[in-house]
């Protein structure tokens, strides 16, 4: 018998390959649940000649679907008019924007602007009347927030959808709120101020800026500290703590409990 | 040798003097144990539950069953000036201030998850091998009896910390028990001390949690091993094994040292979890707040099968006379779960009196020949699993990127149908593999030889089975038949008459549905019945029949 | 162990079958225990059994495991140590602290368990003889004689007693029996207060302001003013109570105008806001997930679905009523105020909720 036969039909062989199978599921899972960094974009003062830079990109990408003058097309794209930038900085900037098919859900896809162009856009619709601005570097900045209000206020407004670590969950029909692991500041506030797709609002009048500030600083930090007990499994709960607990526990030692058992090889 | 006999000969005359232990000690050093991987699975829950014990200890040294209002000032700092209870602030201090604290709490907490998972897989060993059968079924009742209680440890415990998540369980719980008929109102308030949340129900729980319940258990754990040892263990079909025998290793050494080495391991296994998997993070959870829920609100493994039904269940209420029945609650309680315990408890003696048979069983049944028991077993085990999943369907909604209503559906549709499918399909693999079975007895394992034949035909050359495998080939041993007429009747026998006679009938030859049972070998008959085991579809020397049973006992 | 060699010979491994003959007697187990005890300690009661032959592996590879088992407890021991020496020098605190104590703690403890674990299944499979041997079991029940035996003293003992003659003595003794046994109950009674009418009403009343829960501040229509705006909010001077808020807590919701559709009851609305109870009518987790798109309301318990614009009716999930709507008003300094109390019970059903409970918002009064 050649070595690798041997080695294949040994009796351990089947649970050496189980074993190998369950640790590297473990690895791709824990490389996948990794936790991205941060970033911010700070908002620079308009220009006229942003406003027509921003014109003639949104002729280019959006019209198609929003309308030439963002008035939006009936039944294809909604009217811009009055978003304000905000809206267009948080649906660019997360590259849900410009989208391919329509429908209630856009899902995010690679980001197709520089924050320039972003900014243009942003400023063209701006223009166009109304709506709440991009939010400044300050604005979004964590540095002396009240830590547990934000924690009070994400608990109490933003666990339901996005789940008690930001990790996301579902919603009705297909439908789901994104986890928060990869949006910067700047587009956390920018969500909250103008609830894209079905995220509710919270303005300034109800949630004020101070407090939003509060709550991305909650998110950012806890997002951002390690896990002391070990690997974080998700941070989405006991649905994969359960599987741990069968796989990494009770299969563990029912391989221990069949080395124990094992019958010597009759020689 | 001496040295051994003189480190006995003191200690043991002044124990032996006073006790008088060395009969008694001498037989248990003796005792025999049979060998399989699954003989120790019950093991895993027993060592769990002495883990469970030794980190509850501990752990109860530094936590306050307290709902008193705290506000918190320790070092995770997110939560700095967050009002909570001191319930809540305490588990936070066991993890980050009590050195060994947050080990010892995950420690316990993953043994909570593997002591209830072991205890499922050890009664779907003791189930699919029909180790339950005749004198055990006591020790079944007590194993499920620890089961039910042990879910309701597990809950008790994890509503203990009072973080968002134990106190969105209890919520529900409350809500549940609220919607009982005439008494739930009542059993709420007396059990919360008023309304939801209270300010008595984590003391509450706690005595539960630490006294009660462990005292429970711990007696019924007691008894389950106790009755393992004086009934001593069944074992597997095999060469030189047979229903009046016990073959295996004596407790002194090996099974001492097996069992020894079991428990280092499962503690080693629970201690590498907790160093490397993290679990039920409290501090990100954050303090219970009633207006405040989180998306995946789920509980641990062993409830999900209850909230999946609470998920699954039409929104059905009836209201009469001014008072509601929550059909919506309380079915999804009690239905589920009743059908499974219930239906387990009474499995044993159902079939008894499906089969007639009430003889001692000590040779574990394959489960491929007892088919309708394997497909009653799979039947269940599908039922439970799809409600258990329907219980984390937002989860998988989420990550399969499917409809959270279509799974709810797709569960609804499965729970019944389901089961059904699989029951047909498990008797037909397990019919399938007895004919397997029958075959390799007849004509013995191919050994890929090809042989010309004097007449040029080509056959393929086969080798008859080994002693081993043949002993266990012819395991299979049939059902005694149930009471016929006496031989100058026309009339049934008594147990035989009515409705349910004739229920039992179509039920008996529903369990006996199963292909003749092989015969012999291929290569020789005198070792077919060399163990005085004759394997035929008729009676057994050693099943007792219900005809004889009935009269002898009475 | 090798001092309990008897007859060493050349075997390497200990090999099944061959030390077992003439062992089906039940109480010669060949192998084991040490002879040594059962001659000691039996020695008064009966001849020691002949003591059987024990063959221990022996030869360079049980050397070699004996080396190996030795190497896996010493390692034990150094983690044991491992595990005293984090205990001492790491202290949690921070996270990253309580992570280095965790993560040193909980590897030491896994060595020091897993080593002794893997030590003692070496020792079982290298150096100690397999053995098989079978033991008879005996029958399970007693034999007729010692049945008979038992239903005598049982009875002997009866009549003595005269339990069954005495009829007096014994119905007495069965009754107080009863009695005693229930007796004790009614000390349970003082567990909690009586539900009376407690679940049929909230913190909610005529005038009680709307707070917005975290901060705590009151709300005008003109702060709320973008339709899809949701926020969770409490009767004042009771957002600090858990109980009370279990079951007051409460979501508003903007509306665009001619969004809302009946059963919203809609001169309980101000300005197009609207306020529904936050606890599930199914068990009573907090409702939220509101989808400003569907105007759905989703439980992330059980899933219930409500359609906000639609007096939050029910549709889809195991809830079987609508989320009570409560009445809204403005106050003089312009807030938004509740105008009563919920007109029906929130939250789950229980036994006295009664068919009125069902009516919803379409009940006015």
């Amino acid at each position: 018998m050649r070595p690798i036969t041997s080695l294949r039909r040994h009796r351990v062989a089947g649970y050496a390959v189980v074993l190998l199978g369950l640790v590297g599921a473990g690895a791709a899972y824990t490389a996948v649940a990794g936790q991205p960094g941060t970033a911010a974009a700070d908002a620079s003062p308009v220009s006229r000649q942003q406003i027509a830079e921003g014109q003639a990109l949104f002729a280019r990408t959006c019209a198609s679907c929003h309308g030439m003058h963002a008035q939006g097309i009936s039944g294809v794209g909604p009217s811009l008019i009055g978003v304000g930038a905000a809206a267009v900085d948080f649906q660019v900037s997360t590259g849900r924007m410009p989208g391919k098919v329509t429908g209630a859900e856009m899902p995010p896809r690679p980001v197709v602007f520089s924050q320039t162009q972003i900014h243009a856009l942003a400023a063209y619709v701006a223009s166009l009347g109304g709506g709440p601005a991009i939010p400044s570097g300050d604005q979004v900045s964590p540095a002396g927030a009240n830590l547990a209000l934000g924690q009070q206020l994400f608990i109490t407004n933003c666990a339901q959808c996005h789940n008690f670590s930001g990790a996301g969950g579902a919603l009705t029909s297909g439908k789901f709120a994104p986890p928060l692991n990869h949006a910067t500041p700047t587009q956390i506030y920018e969500a909250m101020q103008t609830g894209p797709e079905a995220m509710p609002v919270f303005s300034d009048t109800t949630i004020t800026p101070a407090q939003k500030r509060d709550v991305i600083a909650y998110v950012t930090k806890v997002r951002g500290q390690p896990d002391p007990g070990g690997f974080s499994l998700g941070r989405v709960g006991p649905v994969t703590e359960g599987l741990v607990a069968f796989l990494g526990g009770i299969a563990v030692l029912i391989f221990a409990a069949m080395w124990i058992t094992m019958k010597r090889r009759e020689s | 040798m001496s040295t051994t006999e003189k480190a006995l000969e003191g200690t043991g005359r002044f124990l032996d003097d006073r006790l008088h232990g060395a009969s008694g000690l001498n037989r248990f050093l003796r005792k025999i144990f049979p060998d399989h991987w699954s003989f120790l699975l019950g093991e895993i829950a027993l060592y769990t539950f002495i883990i469970l014990l030794l980190t509850g200890t501990f752990l109860t040294l530094f936590f306050q069953p307290s709902m008193t209002e705290v506000t918190y000032h320790g070092v995770y700092t997110p939560l700095d000036g967050v009002r909570m209870s001191e319930a809540y602030s305490s588990t936070l201090n066991i993890s980050f201030d009590v050195r060994g604290g947050l080990l010892m709490r995950q420690i316990h907490h993953w043994a909570a998850l593997l002591f209830i998972g072991a205890i499922m897989v050890h009664m779907l060993r003791v189930f699919f091998t029909g180790a339950y059968r005749k004198p055990r079924e006591f020790n079944w009742l007590i194993g499920i009896i620890i089961f039910s209680i042990a879910i309701f440890e597990g809950l008790f415990g994890y509503s203990l910390p009072d973080d968002l998540l134990s106190g969105t369980g209890l919520k529900i719980t409350q809500g549940v028990l609220e919607s009982f008929p005439i008494v739930g109102t009542y059993l709420s308030f007396f059990l919360f001390g008023g309304q939801f949340p209270g300010h008595d129900i984590i003391p509450r729980l706690y005595v539960i949690h630490v006294l009660i319940i462990p005292a429970v258990l711990l007696a019924l754990i007691a008894a389950h091993v106790f009755l393992t040892f004086h009934l001593k263990h069944t074992q597997f079909p095999g060469k030189g094994r047979t229903n009046a025998n016990v073959v295996g290793a004596p407790m002194y050494p090996y099974f001492m040292a097996k069992t020894g080495a079991f428990f280092f391991f499962i503690f080693a296994v629970l201690a590498l979890l907790s160093t490397f998997a993290q679990i039920n993070p409290i501090w990100l959870f954050g303090p219970y707040n009633p207006s405040a829920i989180t998306a995946g609100s789920q509980p641990d493994f062993y409830m999900g099968a209850l909230e999946g039904a609470l998920r699954m269940m039409p929104n059905w209420v009836w209201n009469v006379a001014g008072h509601t029945f929550a059909f919506n609650e309380f079915i999804p309680a009690l239905l589920p779960l009743g059908i499974i315990f219930g239906g387990g408890a009474m499995w044993p003696f159902i079939e008894q009196w499906v089969t007639g048979d009430r003889g001692e069983h000590h040779i574990l049944d394959r489960p491929r020949n007892a088919p309708t028991r394997t497909g009653i077993g799979v039947a269940a085990v599908v039922f439970y699993g799809v409600i258990w999943l329907e219980g984390a369907n937002d989860v998988i909604a989420n990550h399969l990127d499917i409809s959270l209503f279509l799974t709810t559906w797709i569960a609804r549709i499965t729970v019944i149908v389901g089961p059904i499918i699989a029951y047909w399909v498990t008797k037909r693999v397990c019919l399938g593999l007895q004919r397997k079975d029958a075959h390799l007895l007849e004509h013995g394992i191919e050994t890929g030889i090809i042989r010309q034949l004097p007449n040029g035909a080509y056959v393929e050359a086969t080798r008859p089975v080994s002693e081993n495998d043949e002993a266990v080939l012819i395991s299979r041993t049939g059902l005694p038949p149930l009471p016929a007429p006496a031989a100058d009747e026309e009339v049934p026998a008594k147990s035989m008459r009515g409705g349910m006679g004739r229920m039992r009938l179509a039920l008996n030859r529903v369990v006996t549905e199963g292909i003749a049972a092989p015969t012999g070998n291929g290569h020789g008959e005198e070792h077919a019945n060399g163990h005085g085991e004759p394997a035929a579809i008729s009676g057994q020397g050693d099943q007792g029949r219900d005809g004889q049973d009935s009269g002898s006992s009475s | 162990m090798s001092d309990m060699t008897e007859g060493p010979r050349d075997l390497p491994q200990g090999s099944d079958g061959e030390q077992d003959e003439g062992s089906r007697a039940p109480h010669r187990v060949i192998g084991t225990p040490p002879p040594a005890e059962a001659r000691t300690l039996l020695a008064s009661e009966q001849e020691p059994p002949q003591r059987p032959r024990i063959i221990v592996p022996t030869g360079p590879a049980a050397k070699r495991g004996e080396r190996l088992v030795a190497t896996f407890f010493l390692l034990s021991g150094l983690a044991s140590i491992g595990f005293v020496a984090s205990y001492v020098t790491l202290r949690p605190g921070s996270l990253v602290d309580t992570l280095r104590s965790n993560l040193t703690l909980g590897i030491a403890m896994s060595v020091a368990f897993g080593a002794i674990a893997i030590g003692a299944v070496l020792w079982l499979h290298l150096l100690m003889p397999k053995v098989e041997i079978p033991e008879d079991r005996h029958s399970i029940a007693s034999s007729p004689a010692e049945r008979a035996e038992f239903a005598d003293t049982f009875a002997e003992g009866a009549e003595r007693s005269g339990f069954v003659k005495r009829p007096l003595v014994r119905r007495s003794l069965l009754g107080a029996s009863v009695l005693l046994g229930v007796a004790p109950l009614v000390v349970l009674r003082d567990l909690g207060p009586l539900p009376e009418t407690k679940l049929r009403h909230t913190a909610w009343a005529r005038g009680r302001r709307l707070l917005v829960l975290g901060p705590n501040t009151p709300i005008r229509p003109a702060d709320f003013s973008s339709p899809g705006q949701m926020i969770t909010v409490a009767p004042e001077g009771f957002e600090d109570n858990q109980d009370a808020m279990a079951k007051a807590a409460t979501i508003i919701i903007k509306f665009r105008p001619g969004q809302l559709k009946p059963p919203t009851v809609m001169n309980w609305a101000v300005d197009n806001i609207v306020a529904y109870s936050k606890i599930c009518t199914h068990v009573g987790c907090p409702v939220a997930l509101y989808e400003q798109t569907t105007h759905r309301i989703l439980c992330p318990c059980h899933q219930s679905t409500f359609d906000a614009a639609r007096g939050a009716k029910v549709v889809f999930g195991p809830a079987p009523r609508a989320l009570p709507q409560l009445p809204l008003g403005v106050d003089s300094e312009g807030f938004l105020i509740s105008t009563n109390d919920y007109h029906v019970p929130v939250g789950p059903s229980f036994w006295e909720l009664g068919g009125s409970g069902f009516s919803g918002g379409n009940e006015q009064s």
